[in-house]
């Protein structure tokens, strides 16, 4: 279980020069491309695609920022330029389905990018896994064991409400045999983490309190062991949420891919 | 006689009235932007049969929802009553239905039950309000005028009930006393209750019961024209806001064409621009909103559901979803009273942006739709605050410095950190 990969991520440029034609396109995202603590979910992503034997690839250095957060903050124009050029470049390699690793980056991809000329079957990781394991292409074996563990689902807002998704990153949780509670705000009534609508990247209005600390104190209330994620910026702000809390040492804040990747020993 | 042409006439002056200000409301809804919402009837159509009639989204919280049933349930169905009033102060008939024998005895049984139902719903909402004061009633935007609306509305329908309720029992009093004109009509479950405190005078008890009569009626036509300036005219938008609710997933927001054409000119200078419609980016006033936001404003009933869940607003923010909702629709009947009084085109130099909601409540949205999930009829306050910020970024040039920064990032390396975009694909070497 290193954290290493011990096997190439094929870009679409090296495929096509191949020729190639990938099953699915890994949209990987500003936060998994650069952000440390996203990095590692990346690569459980590709540790699973690799272990399936899905035939997948990236665009590497040729992928941009969908343009969620300028269209969040109210930037139509750089969300729109940013949209278009990815539209070229994900039309020219003929792209058909993707799978991102970031709630924001599939929201606005699924949903935003058609209208700009930009239609593909988009897909989040969590769903990835939920259909790897209903066709039973994914288990959760020969890895780490969470039989017993206790472990509490944060709804990412934009995989939530804003698109449904509710219980692929559950049911990829429920083959581990862990002990699943819902916190009291969870799935259409759940408590954002604080950093959607652009606010990760800017300091909070005058308030009483940190978004994250309300959510975090609600989510040690379930005496969690693990806190499951499916958003790096939800990562972000629980991780910080659980250090300041002093908690960082019983509680382990994971994102659904590594779990999945640590019970598969992948 | 006399009193059949009173009653037409007063009547006929409530409706006009009625109708006056209503197209008031029209025009100021159509002072908002155009935006296309004629697609998939079907889906909404039965969005509104569930949401609005079926009030679905009300029972998130199960107490409320059930008061809220039973006096919404009274008010629609007590509204047969009314026909019946109607149709008996015209013709000055009596209890003209009361020709259909068991059933009469069985509807006005069931009205009675009812208004029971909607005084005590009524009753029960008025301690949460002013007793009990729920944390959800209050709240800057919950000024002494909001407060009192709700307080009116249910006193109003409190008295309406007792009227009713009366009327009833004197005019059994009177059946048993063989009053004329008063046959024997109706089941009287709630109000036999009433009649033993009831004067045995014929003539008090016919006093009694016109007098509840006029009072009901021309307390619901009192009541009808005070909805266009209450929070109460839910009961009327709840069906058409929710037939023209957003359909397409929360997380999606609007791709502005008029930056679409920009945007692809620049990209390919041979593009002719398709039809958009022009004006500034985003919305600085009320008149750069759709109407379908617009109708949103006067739909909100300002119960606070979408206030009590945002994640801003509980961790102390100044932002509120259902301040932005007062707050376009205050401003919205000012623009309208400005234009009754001198016209299109004045300006009072005032905006909704600055002048109503501030910059800081704005940019403390996280966009997490935890506010439009909650609205038990589907209105959205992200819309607004998204137009907002669009005027304060594609006009103004003005948005907190870091998010700035955060745009200036994209533009120039395509992430919205300060990353070199040669770097983007480092996570598949290191470790």
């Amino acid at each position: 279980m290193s954290e290493q990969l011990n096997f190439e991520v094929p870009t679409m440029a090296e495929m096509i020069a191949k020729g190639e034609d990938p099953e699915i396109l890994f949209w990987v995202g500003c936060a998994g491309s650069y952000d440390e603590r996203a990095q590692k979910t990346t690569r459980d992503i590709c540790k699973i695609l690799h272990h399936v034997g899905m035939k997948y690839a990236v665009l590497g250095t040729e992928e941009s920022c969908t343009g969620d957060p300028a269209k969040r903050a109210g930037n139509e124009f750089l969300f729109q330029m940013q949209a278009m050029t990815n539209i070229e470049v994900l039309n020219a390699y003929n792209i058909k389905k993707i799978v991102t690793g970031c709630p924001h980056c599939f929201n606005t991809i699924k949903n935003e990018y058609p209208g700009l000329g930009g239609t593909y079957e988009v897909i989040h990781h969590t769903q990835l896994i939920q259909q790897l394991i209903d066709e039973g292409r994914l288990k959760a074996e020969g890895g780490e064991s969470f039989k017993g563990k206790k472990i509490t689902y944060h709804d990412p807002c934009y995989l939530g409400r804003g698109n449904g998704v509710y219980e692929a990153p559950r049911k990829a949780l429920e083959v581990l045999d862990a002990q699943l509670v819902e916190m009291k705000r969870c799935k259409s009534n759940g408590l954002c983490c604080g950093a959607g609508g652009a606010q990760m990247f800017k300091e909070p209005e005058k308030g009483s309190k940190d978004i994250n600390i309300e959510r975090i104190e609600e989510a040690l209330e379930t005496q969690p062991n693990i806190i499951a994620a499916g958003c790096p910026f939800c990562m972000t702000m629980i991780s910080d949420g659980v250090k300041l809390k002093d908690q960082d040492k019983n509680v382990q804040v994971l994102d659904i891919a590594e779990i999945t990747a640590r019970a598969n020993g992948l | 006689m006399v009193a059949q042409i009173i009653f037409i006439a007063i009547t006929l002056a409530a409706i006009a009235l009625f109708s006056y200000n209503i197209k008031k409301v029209i025009r100021n809804i159509q002072l908002g932007k155009s935006a296309d919402r004629s697609d998939q009837s079907q889906k909404r159509f039965m969005t509104m049969l569930k949401v609005a009639l079926g009030q679905t989204k009300m029972f998130f919280r199960p107490i409320p929802a059930f008061l809220h049933l039973i006096v919404y349930v009274g008010f629609v169905i007590i509204n047969i009553e009314v026909l019946e009033i109607l149709i008996d102060g015209i013709f000055g008939s009596h209890r003209i239905f009361s020709g259909v024998g068991f059933i009469y005895d069985f509807l006005i049984g069931s009205f009675e039950i009812l208004a029971l139902g909607v005084w005590v719903g009524c009753a029960v909402f008025l301690i949460r309000r002013n007793i009990l004061k729920l944390k959800r009633f209050s709240g800057i935007e919950m000024t002494k005028w909001p407060r009192s609306d709700a307080n009116y509305i249910l006193i109003s329908e409190i008295l309406l009930m007792t009227a009713f309720l009366l009327m009833n029992a004197a005019d059994a009093k009177l059946q048993i006393l063989g009053s004329q004109h008063y046959t024997n009509a109706g089941a009287f479950p709630v109000s036999q209750y009433l009649q033993n405190l009831l004067p045995n005078s014929e003539a008090t008890l016919v006093a009694i019961e016109r007098g509840c009569w006029w009072f009901h009626i021309i307390g619901i036509l009192i009541f009808l024209n005070y909805l266009p300036y209450s929070k109460h005219f839910h009961i009327l938008f709840a069906f058409p806001n929710t037939y023209f609710s957003n359909l397409e997933p929360k997380g999606e927001f609007t791709n502005m064409k008029s930056v679409t054409n920009e945007v692809k000119a620049m990209l390919d200078p041979s593009f002719t621009p398709e039809e958009a419609e022009s004006g500034r980016f985003g919305a600085k006033d009320v008149n750069d909103l759709t109407w379908v936001n617009l109708m949103n404003a006067y739909t909100c009933t300002e119960c606070g559901r979408c206030t009590s869940v945002c994640p801003a607003n509980i961790t102390g923010k100044l932002l509120s979803p259902r301040k932005i909702m007062m707050d376009t629709r205050d401003r919205m009947e000012e623009v309208g009273k400005n234009i009754d009084k001198t016209g299109n085109g004045f300006d009072d130099g005032k905006s909704l942006i600055d002048s109503y909601i501030s910059r800081e409540e704005i940019w403390a949205c996280t966009s997490c739709n935890a506010c439009t999930e909650a609205c038990p009829i589907n209105i959205d306050p992200l819309a607004i605050i998204t137009e907002l910020r669009r005027y304060a970024v594609m006009e103004e040039s003005q948005s907190p410095a870091s998010i700035n920064a955060m745009l200036g990032n994209i533009e120039n390396n395509g992430a919205p950190w300060k990353y070199s975009p040669a770097d983007r694909f480092n996570w598949a070497k290191e470790s």
